[in-house]
């Protein structure tokens, strides 16, 4: 395979500053039942070439922060406020043309679902071809070649002729591949993945997984990664941050959120999910209860209507007061020694 | 209708050698027939979505069936519960023969064989209450439990985990998980020996899926229903199963108790499979390393299944004789009893990490030989 460079007018870093830096969001929309608040002072940042992994359950408000990076949301129905800035560059208030010379280009996104975000009505390799068009005016035929060429890079059999094949004529696996084709075509900075393997099949996951890795490697690019499988996020990442109702409740590194874990709803997520080392004869512990509705969502800290240690905070805390998110911790009001106390004698035990 | 409910206590897993078989099913098979052609349609081909596969489940034992998607493990439970009609093969209830049997023969068999389903929002009816949707069962069955109907209901729910009170309540009232405990409630309401659960979490979420498993083990264990597992899933069949048996292109794999499975596999697919799974490693550095096998491409299409071993074209100790001799499902010598496979060159059995990655996928080898060049 032909080595990939990027052609002239790679735009030089602006600055050291994090790739893409969201401060203070908030996402909101208005529904007839009255407004949602998907996301609720979200702030994060993500380094050049790392990758973030977001983790929560479905509401949860992390496939909403990553529209709203992109832009996607209809302005009619939808109210963003706070920061995000990719390279120095303000996306809350940029206009409609700014942004869509920035999707596909320098931020690309991979959908869940293949067969739905891929156009039945042109071949893959056209859609491919597509935005390398026109972000990089190149030629019909150069881009063609461009599709072809990031097919093979892949893993793509035969990109040729697959590229002039439609998407129903791709397997699943395939068809994610050639997503995986396009989001890279014009080499992003950003890359947001939301749930890219949860629709395959295991084996198929763990080929696409390591692909996403190696290209990473070779792209540099940062990517934002988005699933509700812990082991997923072990695998791919190097940040983790776990999401609920809206807000992040716990971020640090892979091995310090999986290994010391401070926030009892990561607790519970840990405890939840059978692993293929864990003792099976130990019983799962479910998180109590379900995900609050957004609408009237609990007050304080929004998980003490399912957590099972709100008792140990002194003064009734967990529903007066929201608990902030410090850099590198956990929003939870029990003093850091309680929390470490908590998951060696109680938590880590029945890990198995 | 045997109205006994005297069933075997629990037994603990690994005692599970013996026991007597509830349900028996051998060479059982379906082919759905493709058609094509104009302009008159005829049959051209055939989907072999399960082809003869033989497997027993014990009173009071929980079985679990993985795959991926299309390896035939959900028309397995279909058949066996009697929704499809089997191409070839038997399924023997008690001894008893029903893969043939009438409307009338299997009615009294019908209350025994229950089903989950997979999605709670389509599994329930929107328009009837929950009191309706689980008194249903009983309905058409004519069972009179003593005490009416309605209070066997509310025990029901009371057993699920629900409200009792929520009688009257429909579907839509409730979360996802609930909706599933409904589910569980009404295949519990005819007292059956043997469930059908047709990936019965993998709709929810993560936190909720804990408690709908353990709502299942605590059906299987305290009332001693036998389970049919049927789940992609590895973590969780693990979890809920004593035994597993893998299936691929309609075939079964390899079966044989939960350990055995998933510590000492013997079949190549078995070892992708496992080494495919991400995983948390709580245990951090001290975990062993595991393999890493890493598959090229998708599953073949059942229509047209590769000859021989299914499996030969994406393993890589495939051979000639694979291709034309389909390996039986045999003990192999070093198993444990029980645990059988179908393969001709079987894998040591062991799921640690090997002196080399087995990487079969061109791009990914492409690129990683590239990394380790730099």
């Amino acid at each position: 395979m032909t080595t990939l460079t990027k052609e002239a007018g790679v735009p030089a870093p602006a600055g050291d500053g994090p790739l893409l830096s969201v401060r203070d969001l908030h996402v909101s929309f208005k529904t007839e039942d009255g407004v949602v608040r998907a996301v609720d002072g979200l702030s994060f940042d993500l380094e050049r070439g790392r990758t973030l992994g977001i983790v929560g359950e479905s509401g949860s408000g992390k496939s909403v922060t990553n529209l709203t990076v992109l832009g996607l949301h209809n302005p009619m129905f939808t109210t963003i406020e706070g920061e995000i800035l990719l390279d120095g560059q303000e996306l809350t208030t940029a206009r409609e043309s700014e942004m869509e010379k920035l999707r596909g280009n320098k931020v690309a996104m991979i959908f869940q679902d293949p067969l739905t975000a891929l156009s039945p009505y042109y071949t893959v390799g056209r859609q491919i071809a597509e935005p390398y068009m026109k972000h990089t005016g190149a030629s019909k035929k150069e881009a063609w070649n461009r599709a072809v060429e990031m097919l093979g890079k892949v893993g793509i059999p035969n990109p040729k002729a697959r590229a002039g094949e439609y998407p129903h004529q791709f397997s699943g696996g395939m068809r994610q591949r050639a997503m995986i084709a396009m989001a890279l075509v014009c080499d992003p900075d950003l890359l947001i993945a939301d749930e890219p393997t949860t629709a395959l099949d295991v084996t198929v996951q763990a080929q696409i997984l390591d692909l996403l890795k190696d290209l990473q490697q070779e792209f540099g690019s940062g990517i934002i990664f988005i699933t509700h499988d812990l082991g997923v996020i072990a695998d791919m990442a190097d940040d983790i941050m776990v999401m609920y109702a809206g807000s992040a409740v716990e971020r640090g590194s892979v091995d310090s959120v999986l290994h010391a874990p401070e926030h009892p709803y990561t607790w519970g997520l840990l405890n939840s999910m059978p692993r293929l080392d864990s003792d099976p004869s130990i019983a799962l512990t479910p998180i109590p209860g379900s995900p609050p509705s957004l609408l009237n969502p609990p007050s304080g800290c929004r998980f003490h209507p399912r957590c099972p240690f709100q008792d140990r905070v002194e003064g009734n805390r967990c529903v007066t007061e929201r608990p902030l998110l410090g850099a590198g911790e956990s929003a939870c009001h029990l003093t850091p020694a309680q929390k470490r106390d908590i998951f060696v004698d109680e938590i880590k035990p029945r890990l198995g | 209708m045997t109205k006994d409910l005297l069933l075997p206590a629990p037994r603990d897993e690994g005692a599970d050698a013996g026991g007597e078989p509830l349900l028996e099913v051998s060479g059982l098979t379906k082919h759905f027939p493709v058609k094509g052609g104009f302009p008159i349609r005829r049959t051209i081909g055939a989907v072999q979505a399960v082809d003869g596969i033989d497997l027993s489940v014990r009173v009071g034992e929980s079985f679990g069936l993985v795959g991926e998607s299309g390896c035939g493990k959900s028309t397995t439970g279909r058949l066996i519960t009697r929704l499809m009609e089997p191409t070839a093969g038997t399924i023997s209830y008690r001894g008893k023969d029903i893969s043939r049997a009438s409307r009338r023969e299997l009615a009294p068999i019908r209350s025994e064989i229950q089903m989950i389903f997979q999605d709670p929002y389509s599994s329930l009816n929107p328009r009837q209450t929950v009191g309706k949707i689980i008194s249903g069962p009983m309905e058409i069955n004519g069972i009179e439990p003593p005490g009416g109907r309605e209070k066997r209901v509310r025990e029901l729910l009371e057993i699920v985990g629900l409200n009792p009170e929520h009688f009257n309540r429909f579907p839509h009232e409730f979360s996802g998980g609930q909706r599933q405990r409904i589910g569980v409630a009404r295949a519990l309401a005819l007292e059956p020996k043997l469930i059908v659960a047709d990936e019965p979490v993998s709709a929810l979420d993560v936190s909720i899926q804990a408690q709908v498993v353990n709502l299942l083990q605590k059906v299987q264990r305290e009332l001693g229903i036998a389970f049919l597992f049927i789940a992609h899933d590895l973590a969780i069949v693990r979890h809920f199963s004593q035994r597993v048996a893998v299936m691929y292109l309609g075939k079964i794999i390899e079966v044989g108790d939960r350990d055995s499975i998933y510590t000492r596999p013997r079949h190549p697919y078995t070892h992708a499979l496992l080494s495919a799974v991400p995983e948390v490693s709580v245990a951090g550095e001290q975990a062993p390393a595991r393999e890493r096998i890493r598959l090229a491409g998708d599953v073949p299409s059942p229509i047209d299944p590769p000859s021989g071993c299914r499996f030969r074209t994406r393993c890589w100790k495939a051979q000639d004789k694979c291709a034309t001799e389909e390996p039986p499902l045999v003990q192999l010598s070093g198993n444990r009893a029980g645990h059988l496979t179908a393969c001709h060159f079987p894998e040591e059995p062991t799921t640690e990490a090997r002196e080399e990655d087995i990487i079969l996928d061109p791009a990914l080898a492409a690129l990683e030989e590239d990394t380790s060049k730099d």
